[in-house]
């Protein structure tokens, strides 16, 4: 077996509580620990120096990582995986992969009994062509982190958005919001409203931007915010993006951390939110809600009109996304960029339009 | 003003801002210096004004949601680059 390389540290994602992003299977990198390539490729949205404090504390924890690594290429080869590589992912995850085997430290902190949950219920065989089995449920606890083992897939190119698969992910998403709750072991709630709640509280400054989020979070109903469990809990990812879609002969969907039961239209938010945003080109987003709906998943009613169900997450996700960049920015220093700043007049609009729509 | 060609007797117009003499003989037009390029960029900006508008999303938009008509963000594929990144990750 090789030895075990360095994790080649990328810079804070505009996220927090989530995981995986297994988008970039197929990048095997060089064994370096300060490859510079390995930030560039996974850092698509600016990248910018951490203070010296935080390459203090990377340096510290070397250690205590290269153990991990080893303890995740042992695994991938208990599962007949070799040539062990670390795969650049977001920073608070860490995958290996060998050959065709994917082995993945969760983020820290994450609680152990909901995973199980998650795992259980992800090779149950209701779940099958729908969402990727792991290789063994099994949740192994090391060195402070959960890991888990996985199939490897071929991931979405990421050079190529235009030819990423719409209408395959929303018919994926159609067939997990039609699995009933019933035909899988138990499951946690889900906790996206939790999260952008977080993301916006997070938010330390004062600036007219850090206001205009705020505001916009606030014309969202209790439920949106994370302050009450929505009343119609059903299956739901969680944490759905074209990362989370492999190909495996057929494309499937992946990433298990944020499974769970609650808003099915959360899961259509972030899309939904691109679109009003402007980032996501309508025909895209018709495509995508277009097979969704086609598919016949009954998550946004009938269909004749999916912004009464898609309006309040997707206002959500828009002050979510708006936190999570703003954040970013302040932490490294730099205005917004424009991108940003789209994410932030959005946020303006939904507050001029006032309260939540009947 | 004696017309070019014919030697009829030539009409002053004015037609939005443009000046156009019109034999009234043989109905030939003559146009000042530059009065041509104003012309088309009076068909352009009418044809703007009346060109069919883009159809509405097959399933909606809501109230607060960014324009999607012409330019802007979307249909740019220099621009997207700046936001590929979120539609992989969390």
């Amino acid at each position: 077996m090789p030895q075990a390389p360095h994790l080649a540290q990328t810079p804070a994602a505009p996220s927090a509580a989530t995981p995986h992003d297994t988008e970039r299977h197929d990048a095997a990198q060089d064994n370096t620990a300060q490859d510079s390539t390995a930030q560039d490729t996974t850092a698509p949205h600016g990248t910018g120096q951490h203070g010296a404090a935080q390459v203090n504390t990377a340096a510290h924890n070397t250690g205590q990582h290269d153990a991990l690594v080893r303890r995740m290429a042992r695994l991938a080869a208990e599962h007949g995986g070799h040539d062990a590589v670390v795969v650049p992912t977001r920073p608070d995850v860490v995958i290996v992969r060998a050959g065709d085997v994917v082995v993945k430290a969760h983020a820290p902190g994450m609680e152990p009994g909901p995973l199980r949950m998650r795992m259980r219920a992800t090779a149950a065989p209701a779940m099958s062509g729908v969402l990727l089995p792991p290789l063994s449920v099994e949740v192994t606890e090391t060195h402070d982190r959960l890991v888990t083992v996985w199939p490897a897939g071929e991931p979405v190119d990421q050079s190529d958005p235009d030819a990423a698969p719409w209408e395959e992910a929303a018919r994926l998403l159609a067939a997990l919001h039609s699995v009933p709750a019933e035909a899988l072991p138990p499951l946690p709630p889900a906790h996206g409203p939790r999260r952008a709640a977080g993301l916006v509280a997070a938010l330390t400054g004062d600036g007219p931007e850090e206001r205009v989020i705020r505001r916009a979070f606030a014309t969202l109903p209790p439920e949106a915010r994370g302050e009450r469990p929505h009343p119609r809990p059903a299956v739901t990812h969680g944490d759905w993006h074209m990362g989370q879609l492999v190909r495996r002969g057929d494309w499937i969907l992946i990433d298990v951390d944020d499974l769970g039961l609650g808003d099915q239209a959360w899961d259509l938010a972030r899309p939904a939110a691109w679109f009003a945003i402007g980032l996501l080109e309508r025909s895209q987003w018709e495509r995508f809600l277009g097979s969704y709906l086609a598919a016949g998943s009954p998550a946004l009613g009938d269909g004749a009109d999916p912004w009464a169900r898609l309006d309040i997450p997707a206002r959500a996700l828009s002050a979510q996304l708006a936190a999570a960049a703003v954040a970013k920015a302040r932490e490294q220093f730099r205005p917004l960029d424009e991108v940003d700043a789209l994410l932030v007049d959005t946020c303006a609009r939904i507050v001029s339009a006032g309260g939540t729509p009947p | 003003m004696q017309c070019p060609k014919c030697r009829g007797t030539m009409r002053t117009f004015d037609r939005n801002g443009v000046h156009i003499e019109q034999c009234e003989n043989c109905r030939g037009i003559f146009l000042d210096y530059g009065e041509l390029e104003a012309l088309t960029r009076l068909e352009a900006q009418w044809s703007q004004g009346h060109a069919a508008p883009p159809p509405p999303p097959a399933h909606g938009a809501p109230s607060w949601g960014a324009p999607h008509g012409g330019g802007h963000y979307g249909g740019h594929h220099g621009r997207k680059r700046g936001w590929a990144g979120m539609l992989f990750s969390s």
